[in-house]
């Protein structure tokens, strides 16, 4: 990608259109219009904020406090799996800090990095709303929960071998 | 008992099968009536909301003005963001369709065309799951315009679902609006409230998925059969979520006023290795936790916890053995507030980072007496000056631990006293019956 330029795929103007339809105004549609942008660029760099502010009518600051209110979009971008492990109270009851130290060591990374491969990225996440099966991590979209040491290692090491 | 939101009935979150058993006749009968009767209906049935303040639902819609020439909205809040609070998603999983009959009924009631879900970024999952179950409803005339059809009613309405991304805050009401406008979610400072200035100033009522997932068998059954079930001054079932040192967490909806112990003992299964229990927070992590003597007697009802010391909130409740570390899970919640505090008040700002500070200087072990009083002062500090209610659920648990556990958190300061003597300080509740080891 050109990092000078973003632009949208027609495909995904159209979903944009779709997401701009359920609100009166335009700027509502801005958080999905993040996300859609983030899928296909990675992460949200100044281009796609400066794309998304034209295509919503809004000005680039008001885009990028969005942006930086939400933990969710990334400024940055992350790894393949975006490894995601909470470690709030019920799962910290549950060992959420001996799975995060875990996958932190398994990864050789700390919070909000990625490895060289560029295949994870890590973050301690605040509750995800697994406190009745914790501890839990997410990848990318995807919970897993009722974890183990064991379980945890067993996910890594495929993640690892996966392409 | 009778499960109200979550029916032991299979695949009821299939369109077919919820439509089967009675599925949208609520809605149905509710379009034949008019709209104030089913206001007075969900007021009589006393109904109140389930994300946290307890408020009536039906005297929320009250509130919505008759007359009015801007359109009227309905937010559902599916934020979910408390730790300690799942129960939400089991509705966005279990019984979508309920949810989506509840919001028709509600739009109906006052007079809202549109309705949002707002549904935590994270739970991608649920968001698709709830999406399908949209989409399998609108196919089928459910929702839309094609409900005139289906119904034989004037009135119709449409259902949106909008997306969350990662923000605690966004559960509180006039936040959620600012987000889905497409704003920054600052919570917005009240007066105006939502139902004369809601979303794009415009009258807007917000309620919870689960109290909204009430509304069809209230209908269908009547606002008398609910308001039997359970407390009278809190009526109906309440999801309950159970996390933390239990041997079946989970969520067990069950009649307000069960008793906590019954919760914990009985349907969770007790605590793992049959130990004692410290600390119970019985709302999500920013209601005041109650001491291990403190929960004999103790009804999960809204007025019953208010006597008893603390809140119903979202009915999380979070059990912490004999051996769990006060000092640090009291440390992670103050993490967790000055994470997520939006920072336009100055008390909550500052002051959920100092609390944060001091208790990682207890921990590091260089914390001394005057660090327990200086934690209560910023936490009264912090209490009611604030625009929303992050300050009070930032300033509680701080204030509430240390006062109610004051003698641990004395011995945990004092160099001499080490953890294991300073948890005898408390009488605890023992297990009524030896329980197996916790499997993963």
């Amino acid at each position: 990608m050109n990092n000078s330029e973003f632009k949208f795929t027609p495909e995904n103007i159209e979903r944009i259109n779709k997401e701009i339809s359920k609100y009166p105004l335009k700027k509502p549609a801005v958080m999905a219009t993040l996300y859609i942008a983030q899928e296909q660029n990675g992460y949200i760099s100044n281009e796609v904020i400066k794309e998304v502010a034209t295509l919503l009518e809004m000005t680039s600051e008001e885009v990028l406090g969005v942006v930086t209110f939400y933990t969710m979009y990334y400024q940055k971008p992350m790894g393949k799996n975006h490894i995601q492990v909470c470690t709030n109270v019920s799962c910290m009851l549950r060992g959420g800090y001996e799975i995060w130290n875990q996958v932190k060591e398994k990864l050789g990374i700390d919070n909000m990095n990625v490895t060289d491969d560029q295949k994870f990225s890590l973050e301690e996440v605040e509750c995800m709303g697994s406190c009745g099966t914790a501890p839990m991590l997410a990848v990318n979209e995807d919970y897993y929960e009722n974890l183990t040491k064991e379980k945890v290692e067993e996910l890594i090491n495929s993640l690892k071998n996966s392409n | 008992m009778e499960k109200i939101v979550l029916p032991d009935i299979d695949n009821i979150h299939i369109l077919d099968v919820y439509v089967e058993n009675g599925g949208f006749s609520a809605a149905k009968k509710a379009f034949s009536q008019s709209s104030d009767d089913i206001i007075d209906q969900v007021k009589k049935s006393g109904l109140r909301g389930r994300g946290g303040a307890a408020f009536s639902a039906g005297l929320k819609w009250s509130f919505m003005p008759k007359t009015t020439d801007k359109p009227k909205y309905l937010c559902i809040n599916g934020d979910e963001s408390e730790p300690g609070s799942f129960k939400d998603r089991q509705i966005f999983e279990y019984n979508p369709h309920q949810l989506i009959e509840g919001i028709l009924i509600t739009c109906y009631a006052i007079g809202a065309k549109i309705a949002y879900i707002y549904i935590r970024g994270e739970y991608h999952k649920w968001i698709k799951l709830m999406q399908k179950a949209l989409d399998d409803a609108y196919a089928a005339g459910y929702v839309g315009e094609a409900m005139k059809e289906k119904f034989g009613t004037e009135f119709f309405c449409n259902i949106y679902i909008h997306k969350g991304a990662g923000a605690y805050i966004c559960g509180e009401e006039s936040s959620l609006m600012n987000s889905l406008e497409g704003q920054r979610g600052y919570p917005r400072v009240k007066p105006p409230f939502p139902a004369q200035n809601g979303l794009w100033g415009c009258p807007t009522t917000i309620n919870n998925v689960e109290t909204i997932a009430n509304i069809p068998p209230i209908i269908t059954k009547g606002w008398e059969w609910f308001s039997k079930i359970g407390e009278p001054k809190h009526p109906g079932t309440i999801l309950f979520g159970v996390s933390g040192h239990v041997n079946k967490p989970g969520v067990y909806e069950l009649p307000s006023g069960t008793l906590l112990t019954d919760i914990i003992y009985n349907y969770a299964g007790g605590v793992p290795g049959n130990k004692k229990i410290l600390c119970v927070i019985p709302g999500g992590s920013s209601m005041p936790p109650l001491r291990g003597d403190q929960l004999e007697g103790v009804k999960m009802d809204a007025e019953s916890l208010k006597a008893a010391g603390s809140a119903i909130g979202t009915g999380g409740i979070i059990v912490m053995d004999e051996d769990a570390d006060l000092v640090k899970v009291l440390a992670r919640i103050s993490h967790f507030y000055h994470h997520e505090s939006c920072g336009q008040c100055t008390p909550c700002r500052e002051g959920t980072g100092w609390m944060e500070k001091i208790l990682k200087r207890i921990i590091a072990g260089n914390g001394s007496t005057s660090d327990l009083d200086l934690l209560i002062t910023v936490a009264n500090q912090i209490e009611g000056n604030t625009i929303c209610a992050l300050g009070e659920a930032a300033a509680w648990p701080v204030r509430f631990m240390v006062t109610r556990f004051r003698d641990y958190f004395e011995a945990r300061v004092s160099k001499e006293v080490n953890l294991q003597i300073a948890n005898k300080v408390h009488s605890m509740r023992e297990t009524e019956r030896p329980l197996a080891e916790i499997k993963n």
